[in-house]
């Protein structure tokens, strides 16, 4: 099987259900041409032409509008925002157009439309104030909106497929210090991962981590740390922030008793905020300790200066400090 | 309040202690440190006292009883807060009059089932403010029940319900000593794999009558004394690597100085002059020669002990104490008799003070009195060697080209060989020998 990286992944998926679905169009700024800044799209406008893979203007709300035109209109597109960063002109199509369409057109119109971005930051992304955001957090909010994090190119491949074959709207976010960081066994065979299903990554009996995206890697590291001192965590990837996989996290939680939710984005109000709460009310009795979370600290963005960065991001070192700290109570 | 008396530690090895005389009983009133009741450890009987002024409870451990350091003793009521020693979110709020009135009359109710530590310091506080209107104060069964577990979390307290687990048999591992999950879940597994108290005894089914037969002859139960010494040889043995070895000693010198000075030693002193008073002398010497063989083996490094303390076996009842002489190479051999005295006739009346043993670097035994001649001591723990005199014999030795007739000791060490080899032994021994060998009856005593 080969081994591919996580961007190439995302282009295999793209090129695959483009070769596979006429429907099927890409459209975002440099993604024709150029092949995407990170290339995502490489390769994809010489083997399908510019009518199905499109050079937009920088305007993110056209963007996002056109491709739900597109999508009323029998399309299936892609619409990429370059980065995350730059979603917030956007979002009123998403949020109020988009997300809604199915339901205030009762069935008859709907958007199957997939907004994919790089998102994330990282002491070695140098992402800074603009090319480093987790906004999920804002989406997930949304109901009549999907929003997907893979964190590995299997899981980007498979979740990309599922999303592209997904009758609504799908957001992608796809984290950027993976893209070529990452590398992995990938099928070249078509192979679907459900969206709104998690995967628990490293059994454990003592505690249960849910987290998602890059962070899932970091708290890896930390739970391999505590196995040393007999501490066996869990780690579950979520895969998906909405819907979450309330079945997963109830019987892993059940199970554990301790839960530590861990995100790159900021804490406050971000997924881990939903997690717990339903943790807390689905597995009260079940619980040995409080409902904790780590993530993204109380700063308005990531600093460009690497050592200040080092500060900013969660890394394997907090995460495990923070599991300790649950495991002692 | 109430609080719950905890068996004290009272010696810095000591583990636990049986109950000897209860001094009080529920229902009286004592003072601070006022003595409720008499506790023997291994080697000392000691009172503990009460924590703070209050009123006697419920007796929790009865005469005889064998309790590890920490288990509870009593309960003692009525204790004035100084301070909250629980953990929780903050100061418990006032409590209406109608409330604080059924609190104080249905304690049981308020705080039984729940035992949460705001519902507990609510029934606390409406106690002490009743307590003022002369109504008799009622402990709160939580605070024996509960309150000492810590907080019980959702999933420990239904693993303990399913289970049936008694909550205050589980040693908690969490957080400020919070039983968690984990440790119901050991617990129970350690009820599992243990055998049961009264089970048949495992042996061939054919012959059941053979091995529940008692063993001829009669049974003497341990004494705390007897417990210390037995697991203290054993752990003693597992720790050092015991090595043995011995001199001759001509103890001429010391048998004429004794014959010379014993009378008006006893007039001075009172003291009866013996050969240990100067094998205690000769001892401080040679461990000053030897720095060594006055140590402890720790996992870094070898420590030497400052202070020579001098420990002594005196045999007692059914058992053995060893007393210490502290600082004992201060001491002339006049001192030391003095010294040595004071503590050997404290130990064989049984009032043995905390002080008196503990701190011993060092420990001679002075096996000679009982009759043998050769010993092989086990070591104090944690002491680098212990030294036998054994008995005074008359023997013939070759003197010069002839033979004489000189009353011969042995001297016989058991060393912990991680610390010292055989040559420092020996040295160590050469120097108590050369020691005992130079005294002659021009030698000061004082």
């Amino acid at each position: 099987m080969p081994e591919i990286t996580y961007v190439e992944a995302v282009r295999d998926a793209l090129r695959d259900e483009m070769r596979r679905d006429d429907r099927v169009i890409v459209m975002g700024e440099d993604v024709g041409v150029k092949g995407g800044v990170f290339g995502a799209t490489a390769g994809l406008f010489q083997e399908f032409g510019e009518e199905r893979v499109i050079d937009s203007p920088l305007a993110e709300a056209a963007i996002v509008g056109v491709a739900i035109g597109c999508a009323l209109a029998g399309l299936r597109p892609v619409a990429e925002i370059q980065f995350l960063d730059f979603i917030p002109p956007a979002m009123d199509q998403l949020i109020s157009e988009a997300a809604k369409i199915r339901y205030r057109s009762n069935n008859d119109w709907s958007c199957p439309m997939v907004v994919r971005a790089p998102c994330g930051g990282g002491v070695h992304v140098h992402g800074a104030l603009y090319h480093s955001q987790m906004l999920e957090a804002l989406f997930a909010h949304v109901p009549g909106l999907k929003v997907v994090l893979p964190s590995n190119p299997y899981d980007a491949k498979g979740l990309l497929l599922a999303a592209l074959r997904d009758p609504d709207p799908v957001c992608f976010f796809e984290h950027k210090g993976l893209y070529r960081s990452m590398r992995q066994e990938v099928p070249d065979e078509e192979y679907l991962v459900p969206i709104g299903k998690g995967q628990i990554v490293r059994p454990g009996r003592d505690i249960s981590c849910f987290t998602y995206g890059a962070t899932v890697h970091e708290a890896v590291i930390a739970a391999e740390s505590l196995g040393h001192d007999g501490i066996e965590v869990e780690v579950v990837d979520l895969r998906t922030v909405r819907p979450l996989d309330r079945e997963l996290i109830v019987e892993s939680a059940t199970r554990t008793g301790k839960v530590l939710v861990a995100h790159e984005a900021n804490l406050a109000v971000g997924v881990g905020a939903e997690v717990a709460a339903l943790v807390a009310e689905e597995c009260f009795e079940s619980l040995d300790g409080p409902v904790m979370r780590i993530g993204g600290p109380e700063i308005p963005a990531i600093p460009f200066a690497e050592s200040l960065a080092e500060v900013y991001c969660l890394g394997p070192q907090k995460i495990e400090t923070k599991l300790r700290e649950l495991a002692a109570y | 309040m109430a609080i719950t008396v905890k068996m004290p530690q009272l010696g810095e090895s000591v583990t636990e202690g049986t109950i000897g005389t209860w001094l009080v009983q529920p229902g009286q009133q004592v003072e601070r440190f006022e003595s409720l009741v008499e506790v023997i450890t291994d080697k000392v009987t000691a009172e503990v006292p009460a924590p703070a002024a209050g009123t006697v409870g419920k007796i929790l451990a009865t005469e005889g009883q064998r309790l590890s350091v920490g288990e509870p003793i009593c309960i003692l009521e009525g204790v004035a807060e100084e301070g909250s020693d629980e953990p929780g979110p903050g100061e418990p709020e006032a409590v209406p009059d109608e409330l604080s009135s059924a609190l104080a009359d249905g304690p049981e109710e308020a705080g039984a089932e729940s035992g949460s530590p705001a519902e507990v310091r609510k029934a606390e506080t409406a106690k002490a403010a009743k307590s003022t209107a002369a109504r008799p104060v009622v402990a709160a069964p939580t605070d024996s029940a509960n309150g000492s577990a810590g907080f019980i979390s959702p999933a420990v307290r239904a693993l303990a319900g399913e289970q049936s687990v008694d909550i205050t048999q589980v040693r908690g591992t969490g957080f400020q000593g919070r039983i968690t999950k984990r440790d119901v879940l050991l617990f129970l597994e350690a009820g599992k794999t243990a055998p049961p108290k009264n089970a048949p005894s495992a042996g061939p089914v054919a012959h059941p009558a053979v091995s529940e037969a008692p063993l001829p002859g009669s049974r003497i139960p341990h004494s705390p004394m007897r417990r210390a010494i037995a697991e203290h040889m054993v752990r003693s043995l597992q720790t050092s690597p015991h090595a043995w070895t011995m001199v001759e000693v001509d103890m001429s010198g010391v048998a004429a100085a004794r014959a010379a000075h014993r009378s008006e030693f006893r007039a001075a002193t009172g003291i009866d002059l013996t050969f240990l008073h100067f094998g205690l002398k000769s001892t401080c010497l040679a461990l000053r020669a030897v720095p060594t063989m006055n140590a402890i083996f720790e996992e870094e490094a070898i420590q030497l002990m400052t202070e020579i303390n001098l420990g002594l076996a005196v045999a007692v009842g059914d058992g053995l104490i060893v007393p210490v002489v502290r600082g004992a190479d201060q001491y002339s051999v006049a001192g030391l008799a003095q010294a040595a005295g004071a503590l050997i006739e404290r130990a064989r009346l049984g009032k043995a003070r905390r002080e008196d043993l503990e701190g011993g670097t060092f420990t001679l035994n002075n096996a000679g009195a009982l009759g043998t001649v050769m010993s092989q001591a086990i070591i104090n723990q944690p002491q680098a060697g212990i030294l036998v005199m054994d008995s005074v014999v008359r023997r013939p030795v070759v003197v010069g080209d002839g033979i004489a007739i000189r009353p011969i000791m042995n001297l016989c060490l058991s060393f912990d060989h991680r610390i010292n080899d055989g040559a420092a032994a020996a040295r160590f021994l050469g120097a108590v020998k050369s020691s005992l060998e130079a005294v002659t009856p021009n030698s000061d005593l004082f």
